[in-house]
């Protein structure tokens, strides 16, 4: 069994950041879609996909070495970011219904992890 | 359009008015996984890595293209519910994905993947219920 290098765990942990912040930039775009469906494309579309691409590009980089159980996992900690994120911008409640149901979807990303190898 | 969605809110209640962005972001994963399925099998059949190749490749258009769509869906539904909410029922696509490559790539399923993928459905379930008030 070949283990994971630091590295990869570090292109992961900033493929989640970055895309968490991608994230957040749609949602502040979705407020523009109240004045028409076309209203979709704007700036903070735009720059949430271009955040999901650069995202993408380092979780490339990332899952090219080492485990996919050790990295999958770590992609899901950008639900944590966005947890957290969508507290401190938008003012949204985090419940303890929240923290169960994201705590179960982060161990069955676990599994599932576990099962790629 | 904007009119036409308020109207309908109105009148269907808050019980639908918190299971539609939820639909959303439901399609929105079963979108993503057939995008990334596409760009599997588009990657698997590329001849060399060069940028032509990429862009005149079939089913890597098409799985842009339904990646494209699944966005557009996700900011559709982000516009009525909560970003922590709706953010994590992004992990579906994990489920999608798994099935899909056995039925297509016929890659084998484990007990780990089957474990992980009914954790994950619990999770989504919980996120989806009504909040006892």
């Amino acid at each position: 069994m070949t283990s994971t290098p630091i590295s990869s765990m570090l292109w992961v942990l900033v493929s989640s950041f970055i895309g968490s912040f991608g994230a957040v930039m749609l949602k502040m775009g979705s407020a523009k879609l109240h004045k028409g469906f076309w209203h979709i494309i704007n700036v903070h579309v735009a720059a949430g996909v271009a955040l999901f691409l650069v995202s993408s590009w380092f979780f490339v980089l990332g899952i090219r070495h080492g485990e996919l159980s050790v990295l999958y996992p770590m992609v899901s900690l950008g639900y944590m970011w966005t947890l957290f994120w969508s507290r401190l911008m938008f003012g949204e409640a985090l419940t303890r219904q929240k923290f169960v149901g994201l705590g179960l979807i982060l161990l069955g990303v676990f599994f599932v992890g576990l099962g790629s190898q | 359009m904007s009119t036409v969605t308020t109207t309908q809110d109105q009148d269907v209640g808050s019980t639908t008015a918190r299971q539609r962005p939820l639909l959303l972001v439901f399609c929105c994963t079963v979108l993503g996984a057939a995008a990334q399925i596409f760009l599997k099998s588009g990657a698997n059949h590329l001849p060399h890595a060069g940028l032509i190749a990429m862009i005149t490749s079939l089913p890597l258009m098409v799985g842009y293209a339904l990646y494209g769509l699944s966005t557009a869906l996700l900011v559709m539904a982000l516009r009525d519910a909560e970003l922590s909410l709706l953010y994590p029922v992004i992990a579906l696509t994990y489920v999608w994905v798994t099935v899909l490559s056995f039925l297509i790539f016929h890659d084998r399923v484990n007990p780990f993947k089957l474990a992980g993928i009914a954790t994950i459905v619990i999770g989504v379930g919980i996120l989806g219920k009504e909040p006892k008030k």
